[in-house]
């Protein structure tokens, strides 16, 4: 979260909700139809007596159903239809009479989403499923698809709650004068596709283990930084390694060469050798330990040309930032 | 501002499936230059940018942005389209060039969240 006030603001949303309906469009496009369908439906054939569906449906308690003929679909019988007969109380016609024909159908492997566009053009209230040979595989209503999003929306939920939980009181289950998770990564030279995978591995753990954003945020462009300039500089790659205590984040990032020449000057902000091909990538403006100074609270860069490099940074967590020590610690404490 | 009116102002074409076009956009900044965005983005703004490589999906996380504005109506390469839906980052390109598509942000009301970078808080040793 940003300090600063934007001038025009105008939602009225919080975070938290604009979370959760990011989450509910992204289930609709994840989730197919037929996981969230009825599968199996009752079905009817055009010849049966609208007398029929009457019972059915009081019995079954259902308001439409697939008509069908030798397993191919051939339309759809719903309570309207069922009314309409009622007002002329024609109860013996045939189903054929009163049932839409070639009724709109979805797929069963579409998302969720592209069901719920057909139910807002085309006003049904149920859509039956098919497979790819066109068989009826089931029966979706809207009713269908909020109860699999609302199953789907809490699964997630607890999933990610779990993992949270896990990471968050890793600690403190742990006892020892002094516990520490060790998070190691192999970074290899020249590795431009998958620069930054470990620095975003390392903010997400932080995030897990229950570090403010801001703290994330601080590790991430640090590490980050750090990881370019081994893919960027270093011969033969490097490691990064964090140390996670509850009190403090140390990064050490080393590789074995080629080192830096003056360790002075590489500090100095502009100052630069990377090539023209880093440039274009958006790096090598000699801007990157200046900002990873910018982002910790104790810097150390090492180097001895022809030898390699070692660069190590802390930061410290206040009482409030404290990671792996818990929620429901934090939470009681915020209350008080 | 939602960012489905950015994507309109600017003509935009979304270039990936997964995302949410409803979330409130704070701000936004430009720059080409990574180390640049690290430094001075703050949280929650939309990057303007003409760099398409994969690093532009990395930054964005490292630095908290919303959503990513390729100018100058470049395509990415596939790898940078992957990286942004893996990772859920709207990348949205704009036929505008750098200057116009600020231009016509900052008219439309949207804040800046660059902070200025000055050279006195570097530390060396």
């Amino acid at each position: 979260m940003t300090e600063q006030t934007p001038l025009r603001k105008s939602s009225l949303i919080s975070d938290q909700e604009a979370e959760n309906i990011t989450r509910v469009e992204e289930l609709a496009y994840e989730i197919k139809v037929q996981e969230v369908m009825t599968p199996n439906p009752i079905t009817m054939t055009a010849s049966m007596k609208m007398q029929e569906v009457l019972e059915q449906f009081r019995v079954a308690r259902i308001s439409g159903a697939p008509i069908v003929e030798e397993g191919q679909l051939i339309g759809i019988i719903s309570i309207e239809d069922l009314i309409r007969c009622l007002i002329k109380s024609d109860l013996e016609a045939e189903i054929q009479k009163y049932m839409t024909r070639n009724p709109f159908t979805v797929k069963g492997d579409d998302p969720v989403v592209e069901a719920l566009k057909m139910f807002v053009s085309t006003k049904v209230g149920r859509l039956p499923v098919v497979n790819k040979e066109g068989l009826l595989i089931g029966i979706l209503t809207k009713g269908d698809i909020t109860r699999g999003l609302l199953k789907a929306l809490q699964q997630d939920y607890q999933t990610e709650e779990v993992r949270r939980y896990r990471a968050s009181h890793l600690f403190e289950d742990i006892e020892s004068e002094r516990t520490s998770l060790i998070l190691r990564y192999n970074i290899k030279a020249g590795d431009f596709t998958h620069g930054g995978e470990a620095s975003s591995k390392i903010k997400r753990a932080l995030s897990r283990m229950g570090a403010s954003p801001q703290i994330a945020r601080r590790c991430g462009i640090a590490t980050y930084e750090a990881e370019m300039n081994l893919i960027i500089h270093t011969t033969e790659g490097g490691v990064i390694r964090v140390e996670i205590e509850p009190h403090q984040i140390s990064i050490d990032v080393y590789d074995s060469g080629p080192g830096i020449k003056d360790v002075e000057l590489a500090m100095k902000p502009g100052y630069s050798t990377a090539s023209e091909k880093v440039r274009e990538l958006g790096f090598g403006a000699g801007m990157g330990l200046v900002n990873i100074s910018r982002c910790v609270d104790i810097m150390k860069l090492e180097s001895v040309w022809g030898k390699g490099t070692r660069l190590r940074m802390k930061i410290f967590l206040k009482k409030e930032d404290t990671v792996g020590e818990g929620h429901a610690a934090k939470s009681l404490e915020e209350k008080r | 501002m939602k960012l489905n009116e950015i994507v309109q102002k600017l003509n935009g074409k979304v270039l990936n499936s997964k995302i949410n076009l409803e979330i409130e956009v704070k701000g936004a900044g430009g720059a080409d230059l990574m180390s640049d965005v690290l430094a001075s983005i703050q949280p929650q703004a939309i990057l303007l940018t003409g760099l398409c490589n994969p690093q532009v999906v990395r930054t964005a996380m490292m630095a908290d942005v919303l959503a990513i504005v390729l100018v100058r109506g470049k395509t990415p390469p596939a790898e940078t389209v992957q990286l942004a839906e893996n990772e859920r980052i709207p990348l949205i390109s704009t036929p505008f060039g750098m200057f116009e598509a600020c231009g016509i942000l900052y008219q439309a009301g949207l804040s800046c969240l660059e902070k200025p970078v000055s050279d006195q808080d570097c530390f060396a040793g």
